[in-house]
């Protein structure tokens, strides 16, 4: 191949590069391994770290995952295909990604989806981008205080150079929820309603929405997917419903996986689909009219108009909504409202086995799948002797603010049977007795 | 068209995979609960798994058809680094669950940065972008945030050559820039007259993919840093070429001060129909304030043992900030560190080298073969330009027909019209995993649909023929937007 390449040796190959710059060492690359090695030592870094009864939400959700949808998820056609800008080619991810539109929109009750963003709180900066390009004359989006702090920090980087302003609405101490009256609505281009909102709480999305409404203020729901089994979709909210609605989907069939990746979904109405950024399938015909799926609306794009485009995103997070795609298409919609209601009545079951240690809901609203409770002690402590029972307890939510620093942010899902619930009770309990006989020791 | 998954759907269906029968909820205002069930498909379980393995056997792929994509690197994916990384107690890991909890996983993550920061030869790196153009917006951030932290408020462009990705620009915008463009000169190269004239005192930076997406490397490169450094600006590397350098040159050599490294890329992670990507961005020393949040520290623990920690906010105040909700694409962070520790120290310049002997195997080849090169007189990095323009104007095929006419024989399409500036193009990155039979049946490919343009130009403008469907109407897809299928308006 070197002769056929017209070279002497594969040094040559790089003889354009100013040989200044070709003096490389790598050091702390570590020397290789073969397949074995490499197993084995992931092997043994996944198993210190183990596995642990784990009720701890605050934003990714532990829900079981049908075996078939991760399996077809990896499937090399779908594993190892590219972007679907070959669309002949690529029927298969392209319909998929159709049938992804229809069941997210169908989900939160809007008329138009993208095929994904990268995560929920990337999706929610996306949206308040978008919700100023729809507004025009205001670049103000009100926050919730109660809206999870990484995706007010993520809508902050993300949009802090776009002249965006970001106002908080604190929320109701008692409640532990956004109060319809006195927003500061004038001016305003868009109100982030999250339902349910940071500490698992429902808002009263129905005043919320007609309040912004009628202050020409256009409504960016944050949901989660699953509670849509059992909780209204935005599209429903108020008279008008939501204008656009995002959320993390990683609660439909996606793995915790430390992190990511996840999925940001994005519906709208069909009147702001234009705005909206990210790849979009459509369904057209071909040369012989028979029907076929092709990604649409592309002036919409970088590839094409660069510094015009609406966004600079040019991925979809393709497997993760394949697995959604799959997972949702297993599940169906009893499929979904029972893992819904289940959720729910999981939270219920934890919370009256708490009552006789004499711990309650922090917040008054009623709760989806997660709630806070008011421990009465330090909560890093807390958790920590819950830890050595094996259950990670919680999450520890004076890491979001001080005043709630005996609190924790606790979540039950489907795959918690009455005896994990027992055992989180005893070992509650256990933590919170072992505390007070080291007080009174001390 | 296979029929829907929603026309497939019959009431009362259900799959094995039901929930226990919830009980009836009546704390929640009934106000706030879902009047109808949500309009999703009923179907079981088989009709699930037929429908969508049936799906994907529409898909070309890598592992089933040779991908010659210009400047998207379809590379082998090994099958290893997905195994390992869905590990049950991988899968099963909180992000928000004590750092103690997942030292294992930690110590990957900080290995992986020690081994982008190596490969880049830059200062720190940071795995939060999820993906290379969320890894261009963090570069282009620090590079705003370094000008601010100086006092330095009046660089208001960012340059960018007119071969540059499309999210170049893009990104700039987002990030508050206006966007200068210069061109390119006869060679390949960026116009060195035309930049020096382009950067001032409102010079941010200089965002450049080098070897550029024509397939050539700039030779200049030294002269470029010296330009935009000297006028106060910044350059940034567009890593989306690693690919063609790995262990044979590194950005921060070339005097790079911020790079973003495209892992579905270099590093072999799948592209998925679209995605998961990773971006990991690296930043020379002056930067490494800015880096985005969170990052993996190691710090000695008290048995002399490394522990782990995930650097936020409070410890990193200069931060551009967060751009995930959480810790980024994690899964594909750990695919990318199973690959990069087997390929190791040596097989990083291996990949360069191979990548850029098929390339160059190739280029000549096709040459030999009748087609034109855009850059004759180059050498090609991983990735060259054949350009169709002289065939276009003889016969009428276009470089799309040729392209949809490859599909035929069995490859996938090369990128089509990108770079913009060349026209009717074709840009043909084979990748260091083919062998040499899967790049001369390539060839042949090539050979016959060039026979077939010259002979019966009709079959080769009306392609494909045998793909799934024939080709599609893109301004009735825009024009009559069908993006959600409806149950009312479709029986």
């Amino acid at each position: 191949m070197l002769d056929a390449a017209g070279v002497g040796g594969i040094d040559a190959l790089f003889d354009e590069i100013p040989a200044q710059l070709k003096q490389v060492r790598l050091e702390r690359v570590p020397e290789a391994l073969n397949e074995m090695q490499v197993t084995r030592l992931l092997q043994e870094r996944a198993a210190q770290d183990g596995r642990w009864s784990s009720f701890i939400g605050a934003g990714a959700y532990e829900h079981y995952i049908p075996a078939a949808v991760w399996q077809l998820v990896t499937r090399g056609e779908f594993y190892s295909a590219y972007t679907p800008y070959q669309a002949e080619a690529s029927q298969g991810t392209l319909q998929l990604l159709y049938e992804y539109q229809s069941m997210i929109a169908g989900l939160t009750g809007l008329d138009a989806a993208n095929a994904s963003l990268y995560d929920g709180a990337s999706a929610l900066a996306e949206a308040i981008l978008m919700a100023v390009r729809l507004h025009k004359s205001s670049r103000r989006i009100l926050l919730p205080a109660n809206l999870h702090p990484h995706y007010a920090a993520v809508a902050r980087a993300l949009t802090s150079s776009q002249g965006v302003e970001l106002i908080e609405l604190s929320y109701d101490s008692r409640r532990g929820t956004i109060t319809p009256d006195a927003l500061p609505l004038d001016g305003a281009a868009a109100l982030v309603i999250a339902q349910p909102n940071a500490f698992g709480g429902l808002e009263d999305v129905h005043a919320l929405t007609d309040r912004a409404h009628a202050h020409g203020v256009l409504v960016i729901a944050v949901v989660n997917p699953v509670s849509l089994g059992l909780l209204n979709a935005p599209g429903e909210w108020g008279t008008q419903g939501a204008d656009i609605a995002v959320g993390e989907g990683q609660p439909l069939g996606v793995p915790l996986s430390g992190g990511g990746p996840y999925f940001g979904f994005m519906t709208c109405k069909a009147a702001h689909i234009r705005q909206m950024p990210g790849r979009i399938a459509g369904r057209t015909v071909d040369l012989d009219g028979t029907p076929g799926f092709t990604l649409t609306l592309q002036a919409r794009e970088q590839h094409i108009r660069r510094s015009k485009a609406t966004s600079n995103i040019c991925t979809n997070q393709g497997l993760a909504v394949t697995a959604a795609t799959i997972h949702m298409a297993l599940l169906g919609p009893a499929g979904l409202q029972r893992v819904a209601q289940t959720c729910h009545a999981n939270l219920l079951a934890l919370l009256e086995r708490l009552q006789p240690l004499g711990v309650r809901p922090r917040f008054s609203a009623s709760c989806f799948h997660e709630v806070v409770i008011d421990v009465g002690a330090p909560a890093p402590a807390v958790l920590a002797a819950m830890r050595a029972q094996g259950v990670l307890g919680g999450f520890d939510l004076g890491q979001w603010s001080p005043e709630l620093s005996s609190s924790l942010l606790v979540c039950v899902t489907e795959t918690k049977t009455m005896a994990d619930l027992d055992h989180y009770a005893q070992a509650l309990a256990a933590a919170l007795s072992g505390r007070s006989s080291q007080e009174r020791a001390s | 068209m296979n029929r829907l998954i929603f026309e497939r759907s019959r009431t009362g269906r259900v799959s094995a995979q039901l929930a226990p029968a919830g009980a009836v909820v009546d704390d929640i205002p009934p106000a706030l609960l879902r009047a109808a069930p949500p309009p999703l498909p009923e179907a079981a379980e088989l009709d699930v798994v037929r429908h969508y393995t049936r799906l994907s056997q529409k898909n070309f792929s890598i592992d089933t058809q040779f991908y010659p994509l210009g400047s998207c690197t379809m590379k082998y994916n090994p099958r290893a680094a997905n195994a390992l990384a869905m590990l049950p107690e991988f899968l099963a890991h909180h992000p928000l669950a004590p750092e103690a909890t997942g030292q294992g996983l930690l110590a990957c993550l900080h290995e992986l940065q020690e081994i982008l920061c190596e490969v880049s030869g830059m200062a720190g790196v940071s795995l939060a972008p999820m993906a290379g153009a969320q890894g261009e917006f963090a570069g282009v951030a620090m590079i705003r945030a370094w000008h601010r932290s100086r006092g330095d408020h009046a660089r208001s462009e960012i340059i960018v050559p007119d071969a540059a990705h499309g999210t170049n620009p893009a990104t700039a915008t987002m990030c508050g820039y206006a966007v200068r463009e210069v061109p390119t000169d006869r060679s390949g190269n960026v116009d060195l007259d035309r930049l020096r004239a382009a950067v001032g005192p409102q010079t941010a930076g200089l965002m450049l993919t080098n070897p550029s997406t024509l397939g050539v490397f700039e030779q200049r490169i030294l002269d470029i840093r010296d330009i935009v450094h000297g006028a106060g600006g910044l350059l940034y590397y567009d890593g989306a070429n690693l690919n063609a350098i790995v262990g044979k040159v590194k950005p921060g050599a070339m005097g790079f001060d911020v790079i973003h490294m495209n892992l579905h890329k270099t590093f072999s992670t799948p592209h998925g129909g679209g995605g998961p990507g990773a971006g990991p961005v690296g930043v020379a020393e002056r930067l490494l304030p800015f880096l985005p949040i969170p990052m993996v520290a190691c710090e000695a623990g008290s048995d002399g043992r490394g522990t782990y920690r995930w650097l936020t906010e409070a410890d990193r105040p200069q931060s551009i900030g967060r751009l995930s909700a959480f810790m980024g694409n994690v899964g594909v962070l750990l695919r990318a560190y199973v690959y990069a520790r087997m390929l190791g120290r040596k097989g990083m310049a291996r990949v360069a080298e191979f990548a850029t002997l098929n390339a160059n195997y190739l280029m000549v080849e096709l040459a030999r073969a009748g087609f034109d090169l855009a850059y004759p007189a180059r050498r090609a990095s991983h990735e060259f330009i054949v350009t169709l323009k002289r065939l276009k104007d003889e016969t009428g095929v276009s470089a799309m027909d040729f392209a949809k006419r490859l599909l035929d024989k069995g490859v996938h399409a090369p990128t089509t019209y990108f770079p913009l500036l060349v026209p009717e193009c074709l840009l043909i990155e084979p990748t260091e995993t083919e062998s040499k039979e899967t790049l001369d049946a390539f060839v042949a490919a090539m050979k016959a649909v060039l026979e077939e343009a010259r002979t019966q130009p009709d079959l080769v403008k009306s392609a494909p023929h045998t793909m799934p469907v024939r080709r599609l109407d893109d301004v009735r897809a825009a024009r009559e937007l069908d993006v959600v299928w409806k149950k009312s308006t479709r029986t």
